[in-house]
């Protein structure tokens, strides 16, 4: 299975879970805002079940990457996307595909927690019913217990979300996202405004969601990276190009011990970036 | 050259304050020295300068009332419009932009002129608290759009990405996430509405008339009470005192106004929005 193309898989050292089926395909995706171009011709397969993570510096254009990838992207006005993404070989940019229901299909946690001005609950209810999903109560207990909130907001449900801390913002976001059952679930730096526990809380989490989703994760948490990831995509600036790029893919074990790129080396050595 | 600035910050906040406290204190003064509250369950006699004002408590009241059942929907509507449509229909959303802003800029008489033949002659609505209530809202229009609007503005962009990112419809987001938003700047826009047509004379003379008997119903004529004011000032001999108390009146409903909506206004932000 693509033997050459991932000389790694032979010494598989992902867990079972993760297949190395392409579930993402992202082919010359480039782009621009305005005249100014972010990144050019990026290709990339993003692996079944598995969680990637995008690592590298600030500006180099990781979110402007991934939300591609759920063509939030077109909600600014400057922005301008070539190439193409296949999700289980379809196009995302397919003029028949329904966008809200891409959306639903690859959902998005952001940097900051963004819960709606809404109660707990109607923050997954809404979602839910525009959806049409049935046995609302019961996918919203479920969601909550998915990210372990359920035991901490069972008897507030009614209260506005914005009473809750910034870790319980962020775990009722992943929950509102995972409750419409994705099959691909992006991540921006979903830890940065967390503190350490929660930051664990949402490690184990996306432990757990390993397998059943396609996660990427953008971090830039090396430690963290390297905790949570099966593969690895190390964004870089390139100053001479004045784009983004990625200098390496791999296994994060390979990333991590074993980088073929001198700029990589130094990043993860902590040298650089 | 600071302590002159503050001086001059002072001086004009002051003067301001004095005119404010002396208008209200002459109006006061003038009034209390004869009010007895009858004044205001009684009918006015003699052409006002006896009795009460009753029916036009009435009759402005319902005047108001017919122009926030207008001014909200619509008002709010041309808001939304305003605000989350216009990268779809810029050209359309640029006309009624420039439209509102001409209404906006037009003398309260010629709405009185206009109202007076849209609503009680071309509608055939006659004078009536229908035609007075319908042109205020066509004249506060403009206002209470413009603070609905600007306060959907301010929404943060997340509420706006948060609903996108998650397949939700515009229908969806407008009501469950837009509206309620927007809704404490209905209130504030809806008082500034109030504001506006408790002071109107001119916009209601040729629509709702100056008939101060009790309103049968909506379709009937009915005076209010700042036309009441002008009337009994400039056409009644011997009705400054009772011009007073009216003016009175007119002055503790829009503190009430006020009052009661920042009431309403804090508990909910305490609850909805804010943290
Ligand atoms: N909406 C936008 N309009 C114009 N430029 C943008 C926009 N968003 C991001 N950029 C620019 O694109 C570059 C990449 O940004 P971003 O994707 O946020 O990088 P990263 O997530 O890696 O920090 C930055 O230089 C940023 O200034
Ligand atoms: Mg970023």
């Amino acid at each position: 299975m693509n033997q050459n193309k991932y000389p790694w898989v032979k010494e598989l050292g992902c867990k079972p879970c993760c297949e190395l089926k392409p579930k993402i395909k992202i082919k010359n995706l480039s782009l621009s805002y305005g005249k100014r171009q972010i990144f050019e011709d990026i290709n990339l397969e993003i692996n079944t079940g598995c969680v990637t993570g995008i690592i590298g510096p600030s500006a180099c254009g990781k979110s402007s990457f991934i939300s591609c990838l759920n063509r939030m992207i077109e909600v600014v006005p400057s922005a301008k996307v070539s190439g193409d993404v296949l999700i289980d070989g379809k196009s995302i940019f397919d003029s028949r595909l329904d966008l809200n229901e891409l959306r639903k299909k690859v959902g998005i946690v952001f940097q900051e927690p963004t819960p709606l001005p809404l109660s707990i609950e109607s923050n997954i209810i809404l979602p839910l019913k525009e959806h049409k999903f049935d046995h609302i109560s019961e996918r919203v207990e479920k969601a909550l217990r998915d990210v372990g909130l359920w035991n901490e907001v069972k008897n507030i449900l009614k209260e506005p979300a914005n009473y809750l801390s910034g870790g319980q913002k962020q775990r009722l976001c992943m929950a509102r996202t995972i409750a419409l059952g994705p099959e691909i679930i992006l991540m921006d730096e979903p830890c940065s405004s967390l503190d350490p526990i929660s930051t664990d809380v949402v490690e184990k989490l996306i432990h757990d969601l390993k397998g059943k989703y396609t996660i990427i994760i953008i971090t830039h948490n090396l430690a963290q990276a390297r905790r949570v990831c099966d593969f690895v995509a190390t964004f870089w600036y390139d100053g001479e190009k004045e784009i983004g790029q990625i200098i390496e893919f791999g296994r994060c074990i390979d990333i991590f011990e074993n980088p073929k790129n001198k700029i990589v080396q130094d990043y993860v050595g902590g040298l650089k970036g | 050259m600071e302590r002159m600035t503050k001086f001059l910050a002072w001086l004009s906040a002051g003067i301001l304050l004095l005119i404010l406290v002396l208008m209200v204190q002459d109006i006061f003064v003038n009034s209390l020295r004869h009010f007895d509250f009858s004044f205001l369950s009684q009918d006015p006699l003699s052409g006002g300068r006896k009795g009460g004002i009753f029916p036009i408590i009435i009759s402005t009241l319902l005047i108001l009332g017919v122009c926030m059942i207008v001014i909200v929907p619509m008002g709010l509507g041309t808001a939304l419009f305003l605000s989350e449509y216009s990268d779809e229909h810029p050209k359309v959303v640029h006309i009624v932009r420039k439209a509102l802003e001409i209404l906006s800029g037009v003398p309260s008489i010629v709405f009185g002129l206009f109202g007076n033949a849209l609503f009680c002659v071309f509608l055939g609505f006659g004078f009536s608290i229908w035609s007075g209530g319908l042109t205020l809202a066509i004249m506060s229009m403009p206002l209470f759009i413009r603070t609905v609007e600007e306060g959907i503005r301010t929404i943060p962009k997340n509420y706006r990405l948060v609903p996108l990112s998650l397949g939700l419809g515009r229908t969806t987001t407008i009501r469950s996430i837009i509206i309620p938003y927007a809704l404490p700047f209905v209130i504030v826009g809806g008082v500034l509405s109030i504001g506006r047509s408790l002071a109107e004379t001119a916009a209601l003379i040729f629509t709702s008339g100056y008939v101060d008997r009790m309103p049968e119903s909506l379709s009937d004529s009915g005076r209010a009470l700042s036309i009441h004011i002008y009337d009994l000032t400039m056409n009644v001999p011997g009705g400054d005192t009772n011009a007073y108390k009216t003016a009175m009146v007119l002055i503790v409903l829009i503190f009430i106004t006020n009052g009661l909506f920042t009431i309403v206004l804090k508990t909910w932000y305490k609850k909805r929005i804010i943290l």
